[in-house]
């Protein structure tokens, strides 16, 4: 590298209390060139950005910007240093006409205006107010506001999700020709189709340090799975023994519970069909953000579904509300605790609430209290603080999300990351739950973000790209190396396929 | 000793978990306290025919600060309980001149539970927040209410009997109101603990999203609720127009901000989700008691007002800090 570098930043790292969200990164880029800056769920890709642009402060390293020390506290003062940032959520006020907008960022209007017209939005209306107009052109807006002020070093963080095609094809093509003058582009994206198409090279990132930087040829693909899967892991987790062996043998001869066709909602979930049998455990996995949300949410009966249809034991459902679901037995567990819980109350009057919604005369106490002492028991709830929920640990939380569906006997359970940010021991035991759920005949659908663990609780897993179901493994083919592949949107290797067994038998 | 003192949590934190756990207790205290400073500063003043007025006029305010709890827990208000109570009362008392006390006392509860649907329609269907709600549906009754006092110019009003028993009769020194009072209270008390609609109005109040996923369909309860409110609205006006026995267009409207500081004083967090009827009863009688001291002080109506507001704030925050997890 000749060039002279715009960014270089080294030995970058923060910690948030005893977590490293960082450790050592680094990431350099040079003038005229396209970086491509990737890294698994969790790798530290957003922390880093968020340094970069001043959201936060790093506690060690270096940041130099055209070889000049970078010392940021605001988005604000990274601008006028020289870096800009446009994130996948739109920076405007929704509220404020497009023109105050700008006047708030201090943008100049005729630049401006030229890179709309650039980015093939020709009718903009400046007195229009933000909330009008659609996302697409929001995003649009928000990156020509950023080309308008001639930045040396760009940072587009997912910018081409949920565009459609043609705006996709604009923004890809003005981002190539930022390639050709004297600034810099760092590109964040999950798709190795624009990234092969656009970059000159890709840092890796991984648990929180730079594991390589590449530059990008044929076949790199390969190479950059690999960085961010790092060494073999060496086998930390066995597979729990499959005590319920003629169960997931059943699987594939076993009816369908649910049934997935074609689904489509919002703009991230586009068309998804999958099948979850009786007696299953069915893993979801995908990058953030390609419409997992959204399958749960309207699975729930949170959201209705814009295309598609959701049929349980053969009949179509149509639900309006979460009511609808929980009667055709789909329930729901999400990944945020605070979402599902009464923090204030106790941890009874969590477990029971379905059977109030249900009914609100005069409670059966004895009745209610041997239920819930039930599903205490069963997921071995800590009932020390039981008083407020707010005072259980987060384990504890999780449980009683998962305990309110047991009171009430499950047959479908959506589980979304349901192990997200708590301890080992509550992990394994939520995991040894939902297979021993699925042996009893329920049927689970559970999302996770770690993938290594999907082998543990999972009978099988399907893979979620851009919206739409890109493959199907069994459990077994499932190891971490073959879905990070597909959840990247890339092809299956040969090898992969004979299934070896990675993993001692059980 | 000197092992318990190692073992057990230093007696400062034991008080503060007894009374986060137990939060009528310091509320009791402080209604004894005010009880025997009055006591000090008027010997003998504190005697059964004392203490009977002082449940007399606790009760209508009670039975409204009954509603603010209700729909406090599920983080909402009902600011037209005042004007319901009223028109309750006035509608009751004029039509009484025509039919029969029974009848008069039905008809006069319609425009209550109208209006009580009116407030869960809007703030349960439309998602209006329930103080704009409630506030627009009270300015529509008074206004009502000077429509309906024209029409019914000629026929003049009474208080039946029954009520005057009600609201103003002892027996044996004790108020008759706790004939209606105490069976009403145990079924809010009991209603909030022990009944599907009871916790929902917790859960609504705690996250209702949360409420949402277990299958709730919170618009439902909340219309539930505000017609309740209504008719609890209702009932505290004819139970104080038959202690106050003169019906006008502004009866109970004066109880309407006392009826919201009993529900804050006894416990019950604005923001829903916490809090209970019987901390509201003793939010009733401690306001009562405290209009009581401060008339008898001889303080000035302005400065009466001005202490009267800075003892609310005061036991609110006290209250707060001391139930609050530390």
């Amino acid at each position: 590298m000749t060039r002279e570098l715009l960014l270089d930043a080294s030995g970058v790292a923060k910690n948030y209390g005893a977590v490293a969200a960082l450790s050592n990164a680094s990431l350099a880029v040079g003038a005229g060139e396209i970086h491509a800056l990737m890294g698994a769920n969790g790798a530290g890709k957003s922390t880093l950005v968020k340094i970069l642009t001043g959201a936060v402060k790093h506690d060690t390293g270096q940041i130099l910007i055209r070889g000049k020390t970078h010392r940021v506290n605001s988005p604000a003062e990274a601008r006028r240093s020289g870096l800009v940032s446009v994130y996948q959520e739109p920076a405007i006020i929704p509220d404020l006409e497009v023109a105050d907008n700008l006047r708030l960022t201090e943008t100049p209007i005729e630049p401006f205006r030229h890179w709309v017209s650039e980015l093939g939005v020709n009718d903009l209306d400046l007195r229009e107010t933000a909330r009008n107009l659609p996302l697409a052109v929001l995003r649009v807006l928000d990156l020509a506001r950023a080309l308008a002020i001639e930045p040396d070093v760009l940072l587009l963080d997912e910018m081409t999700a949920a565009l459609p095609a043609d705006l996709a094809e604009k923004v890809l093509d003005v981002v190539r020709r930022q390639g050709t003058t004297s600034r810099a582009v760092i590109f964040i994206s999950h798709r190795f189709l624009e990234i092969s198409a656009l970059c000159d090279r890709a840092t890796v990132l991984r648990d929180g340090a730079t594991v390589g930087v590449v530059d990008i040829e044929e076949g790199v693909e390969e190479r950059i799975v690999e960085l961010m899967l790092g060494p073999a892991a060496d086998g930390p987790e066995q597979p729990a023994s499959r005590t319920t062996t003629p169960i997931s043998e059943q699987t594939s001869a076993a009816r369908p519970r649910l049934t997935v066709s074609k689904l489509g909602a919002g703009t991230k979930l586009q068309d998804v069909s999958f099948e979850l049998r009786v007696g299953e455990v069915l893993g979801v996995v995908a990058l953030e953000g390609q419409g997992q949300d959204e399958l749960f949410e309207t699975l729930s009966g949170f959201r209705r579904p814009s295309s598609g249809t959701i049929s349980i034991d053969g009949t179509e459902q149509r639900f309006g509300h979460p009511a609808d679901a929980i009667r055709a037995g789909l329930v729901y567990v999400p990944s945020n605790r605070v979402d599902a819980l009464l923090m204030q109350r106790s941890v009874r009057e969590n477990i029971a609430l379905p059977f109030c919604a249900g009914s609100w005369g005069p409670i059966d106490m004895t009745r209610e209290a041997e239920r819930v002492g039930k599903a205490i028991d069963r997921l071995q709830i800590d009932t020390r603080a039981q008083g407020q929920v707010q005072r259980l640990s987060g384990g504890n939380q999780q449980k009683v999300t998962i305990a309110r569906w047991i009171a009430t006997g499950v047959d479908t359970l959506l589980c979304f990351d349901p192990t997200r940010g708590i301890d080992i021991r509550t992990k394994r035991q939520i995991y040894a739950l939902l297979k021993e759920l699925a042996a009893h005949g329920s049927s689970v659908l559970v999302y996770t973000s770690e993938l290594q663990e999907v082998q543990l609780v999972c009978d099988r897993v399907v893979v979620i790209f851009g919206g739409r179901v890109v493959d199907v493994f069994p459990a077994d083919a499932a190891d971490e190396p073959t879905l990070m592949r597909a959840a990247y949107g890339l092809p299956r290797l040969a090898a992969t396929v004979a299934g070896q067994p990675d993993h001692a038998p059980a | 000793m000197s092992q318990i003192d190692t073992t057990a949590p230093p007696i400062g934190l034991r008080i503060r978990r007894l009374v986060r756990d137990q939060p009528l207790i310091p509320l009791i205290i402080l209604l004894i306290g005010l009880v025997i400073i009055l006591e000090i500063l008027r010997p003998g003043i504190v005697n059964e025919r004392w203490i009977a007025n002082t449940i007399k006029f606790a009760i209508p305010l009670a039975i409204l600060a009954s509603c603010q709890t209700l729909t406090m827990l599920t983080g909402g208000i009902d600011l037209s309980v005042g004007i319901i109570a009223t028109v309750s009362a006035f509608v009751m008392a004029t039509q009484v001149t025509t039919y029969d006390p029974a009848i008069a006392i039905a008809i006069s509860l319609i425009p209550a539970l109208v209006i009580g649907l009116a407030n869960g329609i809007g703030a349960g269907l439309f998602r209006v927040h329930p103080l704009i709600m409630t506030l627009g549906t009270s300015l529509i009754a008074t206004g009502g209410l000077q429509v309906y006092q024209r029409t019914v110019l000629a026929t003049g009003s009474a208080i039946p009997d029954s009520l005057a028993w009600l609201g103003t009769g002892r027996t044996h020194c004790i108020p008759n109101s706790l004939v209606l009072f105490i069976p009403l209270a145990a079924l809010i008390i009991l209603g909030l603990r022990r009944t599907g609609f009871g916790r929902l109005l917790y859960a609504i109040g705690d996250n209702e999203n949360a409420a949402r996923l277990s299958g709730v369909h919170s618009w439902k309860v909340i219309v539930a609720l505000y017609v309740l409110s209504g008719f609890l609205a209702g009932i505290a006006g004819l139970v104080y127009v038959g202690l106050i026995k003169a019906p006008s267009l502004s009866l109970a409207v004066p109880l309407l901000l006392p009826s919201v500081a009993a529900a804050v004083i006894g416990g019950t967090s604005i923001f829903g989700g916490r809090g209970g009827y019987a901390g509201t009863i003793v939010g009733a009688l401690i306001l009562t008691v405290l209009t009581t001291l401060l008339t008898v002080l001889q303080v000035p109506e302005g400065a009466r007002r001005i202490l009267f507001g800075l003892i609310i704030l005061g036991v609110t925050a006290a209250h707060v800090r001391l139930t609050e997890d530390s």
